[in-house]
């Protein structure tokens, strides 16, 4: 068994607004290095994983370990990119970058070699000066990822970060993250509500089923490393895809039931 | 690129419309008050300039000043009392609940009314005036930069502190940020108003300034002498405003995109 970096040990948690807990007794993990794509209905509490590992919300009961300690006991400890880009509009794009860096507590002189590196990495090194405003969805969303790898931390948190931009764009950020997690070599955990993004891009799907979730249904992805999109054609992987979909249906229809 | 295109078309219409309105009342104005035939009662717009022209030593020398004086003093009390109140409700829920209310509930003093009191209180000196500008000029300076620090996007401060951010780096890198527009709003609307109040903080008891001026010409039955000063004095309260929304387009360049 791999390390562990992500441990969520007997998890329970409800929305004070819900009447039904969202989470009871759960408990998964992620293995160090691992590409991991969470995909579940709407409302099955994706988004909320990532809230409790960041403690935006604290469980009733159980605990989370990120790197084998308790969250509660310590800080940054976690990479976060959000949906949206939440780029600072009064910030130019360097500044953005240094702003990890700053609540980091880096020294001065050493952040703007630091932010500057991680720009040029992820190919956008003539856009330090740049407003956001000035540059494209998938440019943002570039700018965005560099930004959370400055968190310095080596579990990254994706909460569906492309489901906002064109297809073309999404295919290609798609295939350079791919590309940036097998260099990096870093723990990605990735929230989705698209079965064949999860497919290419990660090494384990996490499927999140029912309300409260008890438990994950965890399906590796029979894909080697680095993958071509033409791999998402053969047959089992098709097949793996349908299934996926259906149990999606399924858990909507009965979410919206509700 | 885009404003560039925008400008001519919006400048047309922007700005010859009140242009023509404008002058349409002054003409109607002229005609009404050649019409009556009375300039104690009515001026004619021309008589007024004539009049601005012949008092231009004591009106720009003596009473201006001493109007704008106030003005400038309430207005930057306004500004440090507004934003320090706003900070403080924003900082701490129990601030607001106990602050808010109250503020609310002294914009339904009506200045007019109290002000006498000031004079009782502090005289013919310049306090008596400056209070009655603050008084109505520092609530809508409160609410405006409370609103502007409140409205700072929760998704952005949920980020910042999944990055480590404590309360006050949130405050000086989000908040006091995100609020600059709001502030500049608040400048603006308050410019007007604290003249308002501090014109009528001379009508009550004064020896300079252009309310007290203009009620000294209303016992001599002057009606150009009435009107000059209360011409002057918008003009001026435009100019600053002008100013100031120059200072702001120069500053805050990002708020077109929110």
């Amino acid at each position: 068994m791999q390390e562990k970096n992500v441990e969520f040990q007997n998890i329970t948690f409800q929305y004070p607004e819900d009447s039904q807990r969202m989470f009871e007794n759960l408990s998964f993990s992620v293995a160090r290095g691992e590409f991991v794509a969470v995909v579940g209905a709407s409302g099955c509490g994706k988004s909320t994983l990532f809230r409790l590992i960041n403690r935006l919300e604290e469980p009733e009961a159980g605990r989370i370990l990120v790197e084998g300690r308790d969250v509660r006991e310590q800080k940054g400890y976690s990479g976060f990119m959000p949906q949206k880009d939440l780029l600072m509009p009064w910030r130019t794009v360097g500044k953005n970058l240094m702003l990890p860096l700053e609540l980091r507590k880096i020294p001065k002189e050493k952040r703007e070699p630091m932010a500057r590196e991680m720009l040029r990495q992820v190919g956008l090194e003539d856009c330090w000066e740049k407003a956001p405003r000035e540059l494209s969805g998938g440019m943002r969303q570039r700018v965005s990822f560099a930004r959370t790898l400055l968190s310095g931390s080596d579990l990254l948190l994706l909460d569906e970060p492309f489901s906002a931009l064109d297809f073309l764009t999404r295919v290609s950020l798609q295939e350079w993250l791919a590309e940036q997690w097998e260099s990096l070599g870093k723990t990605v955990i990735f929230v989705t509500h698209d079965v064949e993004e999860a497919l290419y891009l990660a090494t384990r799907i996490l499927v999140l089923r029912g309300r409260p979730v008890r438990q994950v249904e965890s399906i590796p992805v029979p894909l080697p490393v680095p993958r071509r999109r033409q791999m998402l054609e053969q047959p089992e992987i098709q097949e793996l895809k349908e299934r996926l979909i259906a149990g999606l249906q399924r858990e909507e229809a009965a979410y919206y039931e509700n | 690129m885009k404003i560039k295109e925008k400008k001519p078309a919006a400048g047309r219409s922007g700005r010859t419309l009140p242009a023509l309105v404008i002058g349409g009342v002054l003409l109607l104005w002229q005609a009404v008050a050649m019409w009556i035939d009375a300039a104690y009662i009515l001026p004619t717009p021309v008589q007024v300039l004539q009049r601005l022209w012949e008092l231009r030593e004591p009106l720009f020398l003596v009473h201006l000043p001493a109007t704008m004086g106030i003005t400038g003093l309430g207005l930057l009390i306004s500004l440090a009392l507004g934003a320090g109140l706003a900070v403080w409700m924003d900082a701490s829920r129990t601030a607001e609940r106990a602050l808010y209310p109250l503020i609310v509930a002294s914009q339904t003093i009506p200045t007019m009314a109290i002000a006498p009191l000031f004079v009782l209180w502090f005289g013919y000196s310049i306090w008596s005036k400056v209070l009655a500008a603050i008084l109505i000029t520092f609530f809508p300076v409160t609410i405006t930069i409370h609103d502007g620090l409140r409205s700072a996007p929760r998704e952005m401060e949920e980020y910042m502190r999944t990055g480590g951010a404590g309360k006050w780096e949130i405050f000086w890198k989000l908040k006091v940020p995100w609020a600059v527009p709001s502030f500049f709003s608040a400048v603006r609307m308050a410019i007007p108003i604290c003249v308002i109040g501090a014109a009528i903080g001379e009508w009550l008891g004064a020896q300079s300034g252009l309310g007290y001026f203009s009620k000294r010409m209303m016992t001599q039955l002057d009606g150009a002498g009435v009107f000059a000063p209360i011409v002057l004095l918008s003009a001026a309260a435009m100019l600053v405003v002008w100013l100031v929304e120059r200072l702001e387009k120069h500053l805050v360049t990002w708020w077109k995109e929110m």
